[in-house]
């Protein structure tokens, strides 16, 4: 973590010379390891694409910028008073004004030609072997595979590191805040198309390495693609300012062989039929209970207190709503309080898991209603 | 009012009273100064949680409060009203105006912008914090997701529009109506034309951020739903009316630095400004451009791709008139006879690093290659590098250089040549490196990054402690040369300097310009 002496003596030699650095060490840049300090080129077509409009501009402006630069530090060395160089009176020159307008021109649509054939290429939407649905939750990535056949696979994916590393109690791990509980998993070789959209704020979905940027905005579904060529784990993060946990939802993303996505996919897809075989049973009120208890930790402790006692959301223990009517409390959880912190979980847990934790807290904290609530019971209330 | 003889009054209702552009002036500089202090103090909390991976000293959601803020503080209360004070000392000197035209009105701009200053500092202290979408506010976050004290935020943003406006109508009618006999609109020294393009670019957008906040305000409390799209609203809506004043707003910040390293650049240079004509009409296009641009911004909001080359096109563009500007300031310096007092200094400065920030700005504006820009740290060195070594330092460079005028006392200039050196060097070190982490994938307003970040941003808040440090210097060196600087009785405190307000006494008396002057 300490200084890197080379960087320092870059910094010394000012803006002109770190330019040149920052060429230089691009060249590394398309290596195994991604640049400190300059645009991945990434695994994609279109990455290589951005990265080489990236590197043609940059070296325009410096080399621009060294003519202008040069003529202005000649006349500071030259036209100095102190050398007796005394001022001359010209002050105008259209041709010389023309000229420079002109020029300038020219080059920007140099520029301007190759920008427009990538920016079509990065809308062309069409054609994807795989769709995913990407939806930007305060503070967590949730994503849905859009597949024809099997059951549907949709999870949430929410950072990993541990509390006690950001807290610098524990040493910081390898992929320190680049680190997920479920990475998305993608083949490689595939055009994957993602549909953004979001929750409740702007977050903006961005992985360098899949030159993929784009907002997910909520009451929009916005596109975007990437066709990796290479496997591995590539990270990213939220770029757009989402509130006090922006800088902790990040996103990873293992683009595996085809073979091996397939297995993941269809353990996934078995995984997802049990749950739905869970929500057709009936728990009892123990059972119940328990299970409430661990989504309750995960999902509405930190608003609603350990002990059920409010904080950020309103007390559970006695609340009027946690010890009236069931319908009403379904209501709240499965569409949240709009305008509060009280999100919609309706959509975020499943329908065994919004049964355990309503009866949960129907039952905890002093409130003892006795009553229960079963999955069948989540599913239609939801129906309406 | 019949005597215009009179001095000034004494004691604190001089100030509070007062109708003289020079008083008032005054007043703006000393209190865009604290604020720039106040704004500084917030960076220097940024820069020192960020100094390492982890959280050490703020928690996140008072972190993003912090970075809403230093931007909210530094644009409305620094830069904008240092360049209003400005205008108030120099539009009429510069004119040979007696005073502004609409003296009772510039009084009461100014007098609005502290309390409302005081009530956004003020929601710090407020249940639930001060507002935390960051200084472009973006909705949804800044109003369903918002804490109760963006009502009062919306208030003061209101109240220094009013301020704003107010002010750029005074600099309008000033300078259609108060010019000497003779000084016609092509003699109008620059630092007047671009100020009185940017009064127009004020008066354009400042009741378009005032319609923005007023939507939010509405969706907060009156249950309309323009931004919420459960209600059937828009929140990419917040966003084309944001930056529809936005953009105009960056260029109401650089057009002044524009209008003073163009007063200053001749006079150290000894030879008249190159292309002066051409200056004018490349202004005039900025500020054209400036309003067909905004959604440059919003690269990333999934617009149709007509759009997106629209607005790619327009902002390449403005690389245009902003390169004639470079090239006319390089051009006038060629073949003069230079030396380089702290004013000139810092218009060199000035000039390295705009140029910079302009051509980082032209990368932005390539739409594919924004895709990985934007909202990085690449973005945050670019608008540092237009906004602080641009309108900043054109501030600085302008207080060295008419500061004696003012006040008849000479500045130090060893301790200028150190306040700009250490600046230089500071701020470079705090900016530069953020190309590079932005470039390498760290995101913009997080309280904390993963560990390849590191080196760089230590350097980045080592960087900006030692510009923070160099402030203090300007501050000393300012109050002194007031309080005992060495007394200067020559009109032309610059032997290179030309213009109506190098006519006057030094000290420029309280009032100037009684009579009109004649105009060569
Ligand atoms: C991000 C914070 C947050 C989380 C997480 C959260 N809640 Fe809430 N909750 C709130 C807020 C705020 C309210 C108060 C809403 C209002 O003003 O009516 C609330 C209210 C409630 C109420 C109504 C209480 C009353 O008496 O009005 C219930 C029931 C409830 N939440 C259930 C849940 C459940 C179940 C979970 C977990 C699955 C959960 N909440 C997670 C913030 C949260
Ligand atoms: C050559 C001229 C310029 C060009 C082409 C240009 C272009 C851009 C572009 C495209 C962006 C958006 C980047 C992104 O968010 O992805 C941007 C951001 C910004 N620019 Fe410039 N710019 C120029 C000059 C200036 C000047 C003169 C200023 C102010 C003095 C300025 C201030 C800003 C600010 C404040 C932002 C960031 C806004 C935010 O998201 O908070 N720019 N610029
Ligand atoms: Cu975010
Ligand atoms: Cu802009």
């Amino acid at each position: 973590m300490c200084f890197d002496v080379k960087r320092l003596y870059a910094l010394a030699l000012g803006p002109v010379l770190m330019l040149m650095s920052l060429v230089s060490t691009g060249v590394w840049a398309s290596e195994s390891e991604r640049s400190t300090v300059n645009m991945t080129a990434g695994v994609t077509e279109v990455g290589q694409q951005i990265y080489d409009l990236h590197m043609l501009i940059l070296w325009i402006c410096t080399i621009i910028g060294l003519l202008v630069f040069g003529v202005m530090f000649y006349s500071i060395y030259a036209h100095r008073k102190s050398k007796g160089a005394k001022a001359s009176s010209f002050h105008e020159s259209t041709s010389v004004e023309i000229a420079w307008t002109v020029v300038p021109f020219l080059i920007l649509i140099v520029m301007a030609v190759p920008a427009t054939k990538t920016l079509i290429e990065v809308y062309s939407f069409d054609d994807a072997d795989l769709d995913i649905m990407v939806t930007g939750y305060q503070w967590k990535w949730k994503y849905e595979y859009l597949t024809d056949e099997g059951e549907r696979v949709s999870f949430f994916s929410n950072l990993r590191t541990p509390q006690s590393e950001i807290g610098n109690t524990e040493a910081k791990g390898e992929h320190y805040l680049l680190e997920v509980d479920e990475p998305l998993v993608i083949p490689v070789n595939a055009k994957v198309r993602f549909l953004l959209t979001a929750n409740d704020v702007i977050h903006s979905w961005w992985v360098p390495e899949l030159a993929v940027k784009k907002d997910a905005i909520p009451g929009f579904i916005n596109e975007a693609w990437t066709r990796p060529l290479k496997e591995g784990i590539y990270r990213g993060q939220c770029a757009e300012l989402c509130g006090k946990d922006h800088g902790f939802m990040p996103i990873v993303v293992n683009v595996v062989s085809q073979e091996e996505y397939q297995t993941w996919l269809a353990t996934k897809q078995g995984e997802a039929a049990q749950v739905k075989e869970l929500m057709a049973q009936t728990f009892t009120l123990d059972e119940l209970v328990e299970r409430g208890k661990g989504v309750y930790e995960r999902s509405c402790l930190a608003c609603h207190g350990a002990k059920g006692e409010g904080g950020v959301g309103k007390a559970i223990a006695a609340s009027a709503i946690a010890t009236g009517e069931i319908s009403g409390h379904l209501d709240v959880s499965i569409d949240g309080v709009p305008g509060t912190a009280m999100q919609a979980f309706g959509g975020q847990l499943n329908d065994v898991d919004m049964a355990a934790v309503i009866t949960y807290q129907r039952n905890a904290f002093g409130n003892n209603m006795g009553d229960l609530v079963q999955p069948i019971d989540v599913f239609n209330h939801k129906k309406g | 009012m019949g005597d215009h003889h009179h001095g000034p009054a004494k004691g604190l209702t001089r100030w509070i009273t007062t109708t003289n552009h020079k008083d008032i002036g005054s007043m703006y500089l000393w209190f865009s100064f604290a604020m720039f202090i106040l704004g500084g103090a917030f960076a220097m909390i940024i820069r020192a949680e960020l100094f390492q991976p982890g959280l050490q000293l703020v928690e996140p959601g008072f972190f993003n409060q912090m970075t809403t803020m230093h931007g909210l503080v530094m644009v409305f209360g620094a830069i904008m009203p240092s360049f209003v004070g400005l205008a108030n000392w120099m539009i009429p000197m510069m004119i040979g105006a007696p005073d502004m035209a609409l003296p009772r009105m510039n009084n009461l701009s100014f007098w609005i912008l502290p309390p409302s200053f005081i009530m956004l500092a003020c929601t710090l202290f407020m249940d639930g914090g001060a507002p935390q979408a960051g200084w472009t506010f973006y909705a949804p976050l800044s109003t369903t997701y918002a804490p109760p004290s963006v009502t009062f935020f919306i208030f003061s943003v209101h109240l220094l529009g009013v301020s704003s406006i107010m002010g750029s109508i005074n600099i309008i009618a000033t300078v259609m109506n108060l010019r000497a006999p003779g000084m016609t609109y092509m003699k109008m020294p620059l630092f007047v034309w671009t100020w009185l393009i940017t009064a127009f670019l004020l008066v354009a957008v400042m009741p378009v951020l005032a319609g923005a906040v007023t939507m939010m305000l509405m969706d907060v409390h009156f249950g309309t739903s323009f931004f919420s799209a459960a209600g059937g609203g828009d929140p990419v809506l917040f966003q084309h009316v944001f930056w529809f004043f936005g953009h105009p707003e960056v260029y109401i910040i650089i057009l002044p630095a524009f209008g003073v390293v163009s007063q200053i650049i001749p006079t150290f240079s000894r030879k008249r400004l190159f292309g002066y004509d051409s200056m004018v009409y490349a202004t005039a296009s900025i500020a054209f451009l400036s309003f067909i641009v905004w959604a440059h911004h919003m690269f990333t909001v999934g617009m149709p791709v007509a759009g997106e080359l629209f607005f790619m096109y327009a902002t390449m563009l403005i690389a245009v008139p902003t390169g004639v500007k470079v090239f006319n300031w390089v051009t006038t310096m060629w073949r003069g006879s230079l030396t380089f007092e702290t004013p000139m200094m810092f218009s060199i400065g000035f000039l390295i690093l705009f140029t910079i920030g302009g051509f980082t700005g032209l990368m932005l504006a390539i739409a594919p290659v924004d895709f990985q820009y934007h909202d990085s740290y690449f973005v945050v060195a670019h608008f540092h590098y237009v906004m602080v070594a641009g309108a900043i330092f054109s501030m600085s460079a302008a207080i060295y250089y008419w500061l004696p005028k003012w006040c008849g006392r000479m500045y130090n200039e060893k301790m200028g040549q150190l306040h700009f050196w250490v600046s230089f060097v500071g701020f470079n070190l705090a900016f530069f490196p953020q190309h590079f982490v932005g470039l390498a994938g760290m995101p913009r307003r997080i309280p904390d990054y993963a560990l390849q970040f590191t080196d760089f941003n230590m350097m980045s808040s080592i960087g900006a402690f030692i510009y923070g440090a160099a402030q203090i210097l300007f501050l000393y060196n300012v109050i002194a040369t007031i309080v005992s600087g060495k007394p200067t009785s020559e009109e032309k405190t610059w032997e290179g300097a030309e213009g109506l307000e190098w006519t006057v006494a030094t000290p420029a008396p309280y009032h100037t310009f009684e009579t009109p002057p004649p105009v060569k």
